[in-house]
């Protein structure tokens, strides 16, 4: 699954025995890994009651909040790593809520699936509708994802708001990368995910 | 697996220092157990009841109309799993079902206590129940869970024993009274007070209950433990009558309900009881209590806390269980929370609700390799 290897990426760049909050932490999936892999004391935070259920039953701590409006709750630099995996684009105010991230991490993680990949630009082109692809499978008037970037949108973003950017992957929806995408990320990558302080 | 009800009575010949200053030289502590303590004695969990409560929490005696007042939770295969745990509920201290309080005879004088009993706080109840668990030979609770002030209570055992409790939930409670949750208890408090069988409370010894004093004082206390939706589901504007009749009889059927609670439970609860459990939940402040202490407790307790409330609980709303979320989030301990949507208002902690179930026994029974 595309989704899990997109932790898997991000469990790679996060050093054992850190203190790791997980926006949108879903199951509980990563900071589950995290913590058998690197003894890393983690918390999550997602509103859906399904998923807190989900992440009781791993044993992973989990908070019943809202992104929008939750994080207040934790104090500044109280993290080691703040991570926001494919969540970006479901927010109120993305823009906010990377400030706080920064505010509560030291260093913050960030994925979202790539707007400016060919395949949702062809359809928009040609069809001249919202696209709908394996990534982003629904349709405009239902869709959680309310704020859409490109990686290019991501970038100037940053380079806006002084954000420093140590590492980026950019990968195709099997997590691979290719020639192509290294040459034209913006055209052929799928999902981005970005390291930033 | 039947639970073989019993109540069993614990007597303490040790005399227990109050945090008023006033001693109790001797008392007793009334309370049950369901399923079994296993060899290595850490399967253990202590119920800790609310305002009205008392130690029949599960199970149904032989003559009983009603089962215990958590049944629902507590029992074979339930969230609070019998088959696995070994659950103990007691009635507190001062409390009117067979542990030392108000009904109790004053050794001192050989008469009732009555409003002479000393009032007893969160912190009295549960160094107290440390006795039990003394008692039944366990060195550490499996789990401590109580609703309103049963979970005031249980977050309070984790900062007076830090060492002593391995998993703490605290449902629809709050880390202080506000003003207003002081003022319904003030109010409730005088309607008993000024009840003319009150006698100062000293009323058993005339042969008399002040029971229109309670009974008002469970009315509104009843409001409170329900939402406006829930008013609104259950009895709407329905007549008890067919039309109007304009007097001051019983005419909208919410009416009838509240006279007919608030008259059974003045007849079956004790006065004395209720105001010293309304004075136990305005004092209750265990920041403050603790001041600069909270934050050494609050390091040195081992506890992982699951924190659950309710979206229409007005008494104790979201907002309050929040803030004790972000003083064990501050404070870098285990802490889980959940909000469960439910129209029950504060009594929603004793409803069946498949979401709050859930949470209760996915936390009860996650693995034990934790984060």
């Amino acid at each position: 699954m595309g989704f899990r290897n997109d932790l898997e990426l991000i469990s790679s760049w996060i050093k054992p025995n850190s203190k790791v909050l997980d926006l949108g932490c879903g199951d509980g999936y990563l900071l589950k890994m995290l913590a058998e892999k690197k003894n890393i004391k983690g918390l999550g935070v997602d509103n859906d009651i399904n998923k807190i259920k989900l992440a009781l039953k791993k044993n992973v701590n989990v908070l019943q909040l809202d992104l929008d409006t939750g994080l207040e709750t934790f104090n500044t630099q109280s993290f080691d790593y703040v991570v926001l995996a494919q969540s970006l684009q479901v927010v109120k105010n993305p823009d906010k809520l990377i400030k706080e991230m920064l505010n509560i991490g030291e260093e913050i993680i960030v994925s979202f699936p790539n707007m400016g990949h060919w395949r949702p630009r062809l359809q928009l082109f040609f069809k001249g509708m919202m696209p709908v692809t394996d990534a982003l499978p629904f349709k405009w008037f239902s869709t959680p994802n309310i704020h859409l970037c490109t990686i290019s949108d991501f970038v100037g973003f940053c380079e806006e708001h002084n954000l420093r950017i140590s590492q980026r992957v950019i990968v195709n929806k099997n997590q691979k990368s290719s020639l192509l995408i290294k040459l034209f990320p913006n055209l052929f990558g799928e999902v981005a995910t970005f390291r930033l302080r | 697996m039947s639970l073989n009800l019993k109540t069993s009575v614990l007597k303490v010949d040790q005399p227990l220092e109050l945090k008023s200053g006033k001693v109790l030289k001797r008392y007793e502590l009334a309370y049950e157990t369901y399923g079994v303590l296993n060899n290595s004695r850490d399967n253990a969990v202590l119920i800790c009841h609310a305002l009205s409560g008392n130690q029949h929490a599960a199970g149904k005696y032989k003559d009983d109309d009603k089962p215990g007042w958590w049944d629902n939770m507590i029992g074979s295969g339930k969230p609070i799993d019998t088959d696995h745990l070994f659950v103990v509920s007691l009635n507190n201290l001062g409390g009117c079902h067979g542990s030392t309080g108000p009904k109790s005879i004053n050794p001192e004088t050989n008469k009732i206590y009555g409003s002479d009993f000393p009032i007893v706080t969160v912190e009295d109840w549960v160094n107290s129940q440390s006795k039990l668990m003394e008692s039944l030979g366990i060195a550490k609770w499996k789990f401590v869970i109580g609703g309103s002030l049963g979970g005031m209570q249980a977050f309070q055992w984790t900062l007076q024993f830090p060492d002593k409790v391995e998993k703490c939930i605290i449902i629809a409670a709050a880390p202080k009274l506000t003003a207003q949750n002081i003022a319904f208890n003030e109010v409730a408090r005088q309607a008993i007070m000024k009840d003319p069988n009150w006698h100062n409370g000293h009323y058993l010894e005339k042969n008399v209950i002040p029971n229109q004093g309670l009974a008002l004082a469970r009315m509104l206390g009843h409001i409170t433990y329900l939402s406006d939706d829930s008013m609104k589901e259950k009895f709407g504007r329905d007549l008890q009558k067919q039309k109007l009749n304009f007097n001051f009889d019983v005419e909208f059927q919410i009416e009838s309900y509240l006279r007919y609670q608030g008259e059974k439970f003045g007849n079956s609860f004790d006065a004395n009881t209720y105001l010293l459990m309304t004075k136990s939940l305005d004092y209750f402040d265990p920041i403050k209590d603790f001041g600069d202490d909270l934050n050494t407790r609050l390091s040195k307790t081992c506890s992982k806390y699951l924190i659950i409330s309710f979206t229409s609980d007005w008494r104790f709303p979201p907002s309050r269980s929040k803030e004790i979320m972000k003083l064990l989030i501050h404070n870098n301990k285990n802490v889980s929370y959940s909000e469960i949507d439910s129209s029950g208002g504060h009594d929603a902690f004793l409803m069946e609700n498949e979401d709050y179930f859930e949470i209760m026994r996915n936390f009860i029974s996650g693995d034990n390799n934790g984060v």
